[in-house]
């Protein structure tokens, strides 16, 4: 043992028995200091910084995905607008189209009956002339001759008969023409 | 004192234990005193400081963003001196300070707990030369620190005078300052790690070796029958154990009050207002 000189007074345990005691606890807490501060600060501090980072770039990335999805909502929403839209629109197009198509038919179908009417009425006029036509003639022979039957001979006398004929068949006439008028 | 008439061989304390227990012991006495500084002490400091570095670059190794069970524990070692010492006491300047922070708390701590682990059964700190040279590395950290920051003129008049004190007063507050700031500072943060550690280990070995004395006696002693000295060695062995959890204590709270105290003399050195 090597006890350091005091000069006379006494300092117990206070004195360091050894001087090398200091050296040696000021020179391993310096090793220790460098090799913390060069290699386990450093790692330590690295990961927070990358943990940091790492939490505000997922709050980051979840705020754009979210801004995404809020635009992919509005786009759909628009979408949809504009597709009801256009549907009534189609119907209201189609109902007019409809209501188009119906009067046309409609008049087209009036014009066709009208016609039909005119066709059936001139035939028939046609008809009734070539009836009254061939009926005067008929009447007239039928008429000389019952009229012949009934008073014999005394119609031998053409020209009377033919005078009486004639007078008949005006007063027919008149008569037919007043009824169908 | 009472004169105990037992036999010594096998036990390395002379008894009553007191400061010759502490000594160190020569790793090669045959080579004289000029080697007594080769002793288990320093071997034992050099163990825990390698044990310190160990640990540290074990904890710093594989990092990941997401910490696993290891390095959540180192993370929270690392926390507990980053955020609750370094940062609340430095504020926004603590990284430059905060390795040496680092250092020092586990240097001490593992040093401290050597007094509790049967391996070694010594605090190293209780050798004050130890202590001596962190209180001396502390005080050369935290002027240096302040000088850097203000020069030494500017530092030297910061540290000694307060602002706002009349003038009447200087020459009672500049000496009382200095002697609190520059001498007393540094003694103290040397003398309380080593007093706790010192007067825990004796007492430690006050009850260990004498209660195993005790429970060993063969003959009366001292006019005490025998049954009794060996029941008072049981009482004292099992005593010791509750000193054994105080003295857990006080090596974690001694390690935590010497880095606190360091980063608050740091602090002070460098504050903007004293």
């Amino acid at each position: 043992m090597l006890p350091l000189e005091t000069g006379g007074i006494d300092l117990g345990p206070l004195l360091p028995e050894h001087l090398s005691e200091l050296f040696a606890g000021i020179g391993l807490a310096l090793i220790i200091w460098y090799v913390v501060a060069k290699k386990v600060v450093p790692v330590f501090e690295k990961t927070y910084a990358d943990r940091a980072d790492q939490i505000a770039g997922g709050i980051e990335k979840a705020e754009a995905a979210q801004a995404e999805a809020a635009a992919a909502l509005a786009e759909y929403r628009a979408q949809l607008a504009a597709a009801r839209e256009e549907a009534s629109k189609i119907r209201e197009d189609a109902k007019a189209q409809a209501a188009v198509a119906a009067s046309e038919i409609r008049q087209a179908a009036q014009e066709e009956s009208a016609r039909l009417v005119e066709h059936a009425r001139a035939q028939i006029e046609a008809e009734r002339a070539h009836v009254v036509q061939e009926l005067r003639g008929e009447i007239g022979g039928l008429a000389t001759e019952l009229a012949g039957k009934i008073v014999g001979e005394s119609l031998t006398d053409d020209e009377r008969a033919q005078r009486s004929v004639e007078r008949f068949l005006a007063e027919l006439e008149a008569q037919t023409e007043a009824t169908s008028a | 004192m009472v004169p105990l008439l037992i036999p010594m061989e096998g036990d390395e304390h002379g008894w009553p234990p007191g400061v010759h227990s502490f000594d160190s012991r020569p790793l090669f006495p045959a080579l004289g005193p000029e080697w007594g500084w080769l002793n288990n002490h320093l071997i034992q400091a050099i163990i825990g400081a390698a044990v310190v570095i160990g640990f540290w670059l074990w904890m710093a190794r594989g990092q990941q963003v997401v910490p696993g069970r290891k390095q959540f524990l180192g993370e929270s070692l690392y926390n507990l001196l980053r955020n609750s010492i370094a940062r609340d006491i430095l504020g926004h300047d603590f990284r430059k300070f905060l390795p040496y922070l680092v250092a020092l708390f586990s240097f001490i701590l593992v040093n401290n707990l050597f007094g509790q682990l049967f391996l070694f059964m010594f605090p190293t700190f209780s050798k004050i030369g130890y202590a001596y040279g962190l209180a001396i590395l502390s005080y050369i950290v935290y002027n240096a620190a302040g000088i850097a920051k203000y020069g030494f003129g500017s530092y030297m008049r910061r540290m000694t005078l307060p602002e706002g004190v009349p003038v009447a007063l200087w020459p009672l507050i500049i000496p009382l300052e200095f002697l609190s700031n520059f001498i007393v500072r540094p003694v103290t943060l040397a003398m309380r790690l080593f007093g706790n550690l010192f007067a825990g280990h004796l007492v430690i070995m006050v009850f260990v070796v004498g209660g195993s004395m005790l429970l060993t006696m063969t003959e009366p002693t001292a006019g005490f029958p025998v049954p009794l000295l060996n029941t008072a060695g049981v009482v004292s062995l099992l005593f010791s154990l509750a000193i054994f959890a105080l003295e857990i204590l006080v090596a974690i709270l001694q390690a935590y009050i010497f880095t606190v105290l360091t980063a608050q003399y740091i602090s002070s050195a460098i504050a903007e207002e004293h």
